[in-house]
């Protein structure tokens, strides 16, 4: 009992990630569906892949830029490994096979590690930065490792698994998926509160004095390192997985930002921060890539709006509340939120159809599209549809200045409160 | 027992020479203020026997080990601790992790990741008996950064000494502190350093006279007198260089 009382919200997670595929499901024909999976699959991959590039940032104070590296190096790794399963010259369990990423990440992670940890703070961030670009070029001229741009292809259907699964079907690949989830997450929430975690957060915040309590910042940073590439590695492992193909932009300067991206839109200072980071965004680059052609732009743009106006990230801006929470007077800004709300709506409406229009008339239009909105034809040159954008957006940004202020009042009374009553803020 | 010993000590910064030849023998147990005008070198002097500048001359021993190009880490580990003369915590971690920190090498843990801190009984036992110490059990959990000032250096020194280092270095401990949180430091500096090696860099003379055995008076990077604190105050050469004739 005191199991589940403890890990309480590990349960919650998955029952709600068991149960969300059946959301998509269709029940006519019986069948998942293969979007919504691998979707989901794609989330689980990348909020290991964001966690552990959140082992350098968040705990360690280490920006990597080619964090990418560790995570397709695990790919490639697992790929040769599951062909070498099918060529009959190796024998492994299906299920166990993204170890064999991990163990890439970790081996990488180690020598990579150990030139890029000589320094830190800019320094190791320019370094990482040169890996990335290096292992990257290399990939197209190793043949044999990196097959060139077209890849290395697998056929996951092994016939190898523990439990005669055959991982034909995308739902049994996110089952995989959500399992080594959970014990890469699990593991690197051990971890940082273990010796080395510990003294990897001393290191961050002082270095200096982490060294005058016996500890050498560059091994801490190595170790930590190389421990980060292991789950990057196996969240390499699983990516081949579902996709069957590993090519070498899993190496690259795009799929390092999206780590980067999950971290700050999710938030760096708390572990979970970078999971919801990862659904934020893995959404924007899988979902609204499929309706908008700008979908680039508003990546950039609620990155760029995060770290302007809540560098603490999503879950920065939740454990905000706790204080308001604890003296129990979270109620009282139901309303103001509420009231803040259609403002917020009106500024990303006029953004999103003043882009789209514009989008549209470059790209779109160009290439045969029409622009609809909910099925009415709109003539993008119209002066009126752009003035409602314009009206939108700026309008809005008025209105939503006014109920900022308002709530801004609302909030600071409550946590003025808050610390008249005790609670720490 | 020689704790610390330096050896004609030389530190140069470009064309300048800042410690210009000195040597200090400090025995083990002695409680040793250094005192001297500002610039005279005293926070670089401590910069060079705790590793974190290299030395340009001369030999430092530590514990009886040469400390040349031994790292800051591998300098504590024979025994040496220091605080700064600018407050240096972990301001993101809380009170008690701070202190912890400072306890975990010398507890032996290293660089383990297989270890869980919450279930090391001894090493939780050890800091929260610190903190008790240090009178900031009450803030147990709160983030280091949002500490009062005096309640900073406070659990600076509490870092310090956790690791159970037989020399201790204080730089200007009670620096920006009220007369009460000054009384209150000097008790803990007592308290806290017990059977052990103090070195420290003072200013306040009421702490320096009331603490130390003994007082070394650094002037542009010199020794010019070493002595029992007694026959520092009625030293003619160290009157007229520092402390002037009017302020004792």
């Amino acid at each position: 009992m005191s199991f589940v009382r403890r890990n309480w919200l590990w349960l919650l997670a998955a029952v709600i990630l068991l149960a969300v595929p059946f959301l998509f499901y269709d029940w006519t024909k019986g069948r998942h569906s293969g979007f919504a999976l691998t979707l989901l699959s794609e989330i689980g991959v990348m909020a290991i892949f964001a966690l552990s590039f959140n082992m350098l940032m968040g705990q360690a104070g280490l920006l990597s830029f080619g964090h990418a590296v560790l995570f397709g190096l695990g790919s490639y790794c697992t790929a040769h490994a599951i062909n070498a399963v099918k060529a009959g010259t190796f024998w492994m369990p299906i299920e166990l096979v993204p170890l064999v990423g991990g163990l890439g990440g970790l081996v990488f992670g180690y020598l990579l590690g150990w030139l890029a940890t000589k320094q830190r703070a800019t320094a190791f961030a320019m370094i990482t930065m040169g890996l990335g670009e290096l292992v990257s070029a290399a990939a197209l001229m190793f043949m044999a490792f990196f097959g060139g741009e077209g890849g290395i292809s697998i056929d996951r259907v092994m016939g190898t698994s523990l439990f005669g699964i055959s991982y034909a079907t995308p739902w049994q690949v996110y089952c995989l998926v959500l399992i080594w989830a959970f014990i890469a997450a699990s593991l690197m929430k051990l971890q940082t509160e273990t010796p080395l975690g510990r003294i990897a957060n001393a290191t961050r915040d002082n270095f200096e004095r982490a060294q005058f309590v016996g500890y050498d910042p560059r091994i801490v940073r190595l170790m930590q390192f190389t421990l980060s590439g292991f789950f990057a590695g196996i969240a390499g492992g699983l990516y081949v997985m579902i996709y069957e193909i590993v090519t070498f932009d899993t190496l690259g300067a795009a799929k390092s930002a999206n780590a980067l991206l999950a971290a700050y839109i999710g938030g760096a200072g708390g572990f979970f921060g970078p999971i919801l980071g990862t659904i934020v965004v893995v959404l924007l680059q899988s979902g609204v890539s499929l309706i908008s052609s700008a979908w680039l732009l508003y990546v950039g743009v609620l990155f760029i709006v995060m770290v302007m106006f809540a560098p603490v990230g999503l879950i920065g801006l939740i454990g905000m509340h706790t204080p308001i929470r604890r003296i129990g007077r979270l109620g009282e800004l139901v309303v103001p939120y509420l009231r803040a709300f259609p403002a917020a709506l009106s500024v990303m409406l006029g953004f999103v159809l003043m882009v789209e229009l514009a989008s549209n008339i470059t790209i779109g239009a160009a290439q045969g599209k029409k622009f609809a909105i909910a099925g009415m034809l709109i003539n993008t040159g119209s002066p009126v549809i752009w003035g409602i954008g314009l009206l939108g957006l700026i309008g809005g940004g008025f209105w939503l200045r006014i109920e900022a202020r308002r709530f801004r009042r609302r909030w600071d009374a409550l946590i003025e409160d808050a610390k008249r009553q005790g609670v720490v803020v | 027992m020689t704790a610390i010993a330096l050896n004609d000590v030389r530190k140069s910064f470009g064309r300048t020479e800042i410690i210009r030849g000195v040597t200090l023998n400090i025995p083990k147990g002695e409680r040793h203020a250094i005192i001297g005008p500002n610039g005279a070198g005293k926070t670089t002097l401590f910069n060079l026997i705790s590793g974190r500048f290299p030395i340009s001359g001369g030999s430092i021993t530590v514990n009886g080990q040469s400390t040349a190009d031994l790292a800051p880490q591998e300098i504590n580990r024979l025994g040496l601790s220091r605080s700064f003369q600018i407050t240096s915590i972990f301001p993101r971690m809380s009170v008690f992790e701070n202190i912890r920190c400072g306890l975990l090498w010398s507890q032996g843990y290293r660089y383990s990741f297989w270890h869980l801190l919450g279930r090391q009984k001894g090493l939780t036992e050890a800091a929260e008996a610190l903190l008790e110490k240090l009178n900031l059990t009450a803030r147990r959990n709160l983030l280091a950064g949002l500490l009062s000032y005096a309640e900073q250096r406070a659990l600076e020194i509490g870092i310090t000494i956790a690791g159970g280092a037989d020399i201790i270095l204080l730089d200007e401990p009670t620096a920006g502190m009220s007369h009460s949180e000054t009384d209150y430091a000097v008790d803990l500096i007592r308290k806290v350093s017990e059977g052990k090696t103090l070195l420290m860099v003072e200013h306040d003379m009421g702490v320096v006279f009331g603490l130390a055995d003994r007082v070394t008076v650094l002037v542009y990077g010199e020794v010019i007198a070493s002595d029992a604190p007694a026959a520092i105050r009625g030293n003619a050469a160290v009157r007229e260089a520092y402390l002037g004739t009017d302020q004792h």
